[in-house]
């Protein structure tokens, strides 16, 4: 059946100019959407990835990953809003690119997270003056 | 219809007036119309929550043994460096001041994690705050170290003093460059990528009572969680701005300077804050009550949001190099929608002004002035107005060779 999982790779250096990322699509017919794509100090190459398709393909396209040398981690980063802290100015519902920091009520502009639609890009952490945004791993 | 500020004064005693938020007022004007709901209603509660950098608190925090002189030495609160420019035991620590060593911008955008605001917060909070001073000693003072822990049930005045709170109406902060840039309104995205406006808009008091006929100095107001009065005009107070219509500001006008016992004030309603690559700041909530006393005043309390308009500036060039140029005008109810038009562009839009805060403390301040002990205060002196001709002006600069 379809799902969709969210996963953090890392490729070692010798494999960042090897085309591989593609044959999940060509090979193991999944949709990949890429939430972060970027090389680190250590010139190693990490992407965020969310990876939808049949679970037997899913599973079949990150046994070739690793097989390839990729290092594969589900992402567990959070973002978790601190509502003690949060004093609902709105500041993060203007960068959050996803929507999950959003207004809940037009009438009172309480501000709402859905986490389900957060991709951990940890946008909003910065803007937030009271600090009331954290991200936990 | 005319009432006096007295008359409802002795219903408040009584128990008898009526008094709505301003949110409840609209529904009221809404239903009956405004003659009718200016007969009824007695008092609107206007108020606004956001940051407000302009903020500062004073303290007297008692003689040692043996005396020290803070006055004309160096101390700070948590390590941030407080004004000693005062008497022997009297500081005064502003919202934006921050520890020596803070990287500040060094690396851009710097993060500005604590600052005034947030000792101040601490303080309201009742927690302890560390105090570490030097002084350069004389007869009568001859201490020259003092590294104590002080608290504001301890001291003998912490009095919040703001000399520029409320601001009436605000620019709405867009970025027309290629490269984010970070403001005090906000992270904007390149490329009109996102819109900050700062204002409760239909709730905040100075929109409500455009032409300053009921606020003025010796407004009691609630501040911070307790009381306060408006002791002046704030700083770069500007009557003469552009006003539409409805007489309502078009542009930044009026801005209110306040003062309070900080000591009833929360943390709730004062909160440390930081803008990233921008500086540490308070946030602070303000109430004001407007006493109905004519239709006229009235009139202007039922101004809404799609009737309140507030310029597009780009932050990008035009704010920081003093162009006066503005990109667009739009109204509250377009920018609370969350995505306004600018240069034929939509871009989101989202406010730094807590208009949820700002209902609760509308609802509190009714709550105070129902109880029956919160009477209106009849301003000792007015506000400049815009007959007065008062106006903000730029800097003369005159460089010294």
């Amino acid at each position: 059946m379809t799902t969709s999982k969210r996963i953090v790779l890392t490729f070692p250096k010798k494999n960042i100019d090897k085309p591989i990322v593609y044959h999940l699509i060509k090979d193991f017919n999944l949709i990949f959407n890429i939430l972060k794509a970027s090389i680190n100090p250590a010139e190693e190459g990490i992407m965020v990835l969310e990876l939808t398709g049949e679970e037997s393909d899913i599973k079949k396209g990150l046994d070739f990953l690793k097989k390839e040398g990729v290092n594969v981690q589900p992402l567990s980063k959070d973002i978790v809003v601190n509502w003690e802290k949060c004093t609902h100015c709105g500041a993060c519902v203007a960068v959050c690119p996803v929507g999950a920091l959003y207004v809940k009520d037009k009438k009172t502009m309480e501000i709402g997270f859905d986490a389900d639609k957060c991709i951990a890009c940890e946008l909003c952490v910065l803007p937030c003056p009271p600090r009331a945004i954290e991200v936990k791993f | 219809m005319v009432k006096t500020l007295q008359e409802i004064n002795e219903k408040i005693k009584k128990g008898q007036a009526v008094i709505v938020t301003k949110e409840e007022l609209l529904d009221l004007i809404e239903k009956q119309g405004i003659e009718k709901t200016a007969r009824e209603v007695d008092v609107v509660t206007t108020a606004t929550f956001g940051p407000m950098c302009s903020s500062s608190a004073y303290i007297n925090t008692g003689h040692s043994r043996p005396k020290i002189k803070l006055g004309g030495g160096k101390a700070t609160l948590n390590g941030v460096p407080v004004y000693t420019g005062f008497a022997a035991v009297d500081i005064c620590i502003g919202a934006t001041a921050m520890p020596e060593d803070d990287p500040r911008n060094k690396v851009h955008p710097g993060e500005f994690n604590y600052g005034g605001g947030h000792v101040i917060e601490e303080l309201a909070a009742g927690k302890d705050v560390a105090l570490e001073a030097y002084a350069y000693g004389t007869d009568c003072y001859p201490r020259r170290e003092l590294k104590t822990w002080i608290n504001i049930k301890d001291v003998n005045e912490a009095v919040l003093f703001n000399m520029r709170n409320a601001y009436q109406n605000y620019n709405v902060a867009v970025n027309l460059s290629n490269k984010t840039i970070y403001t005090y309104l906000g992270m904007l995205k390149p490329n009109l990528g996102n819109a900050y406006y700062c204002s409760a808009g239909q709730l905040s008091p100075l929109l409500n009572d455009p032409f300053y006929q009921t606020i003025g100095i010796g407004t009691k107001i609630f501040l911070g969680g307790g009381i306060g009065y408006v002791a002046w005009h704030g700083t770069q107070h500007n009557p003469s701005a552009l006003r539409g219509e409805n007489g309502v500001p078009k542009r930044p006008a009026g801005s209110l300077a306040v003062i309070g016992d900080l000591k009833q004030m929360s943390p709730k309603w004062l909160k440390g804050v930081s803008f990233t690559g921008y500086g540490a700041s308070l946030m602070v909530g303000i109430g004001v009550p407007i006493p109905v006393l004519s239709e006229e005043i009235l009139k202007h309390l039922a101004v809404k949001d799609s009737e309140i308009f507030a310029p597009v500036v780009d932050y990008s060039d035009a704010y920081p190099q003093g162009k006066s140029e503005i990109l667009e005008e739009v109204n509250y109810a377009q920018l609370k929608s969350g995505k306004i038009k600018v240069k034929g562009k939509d871009v989101p839009a989202s406010g730094l002004s807590s208009y949820k805060k700002a209902l609760e403390i509308a609802g509190i301040l009714k709550d105070w002035i129902k109880k029956g002990d919160f009477t209106l205060t009849e301003p000792v002196a007015k506000l400049p107005d815009v007959e007065s001709g008062y106006k903000v002006k730029p800097l003369n600069e005159r460089p010294i060779k």
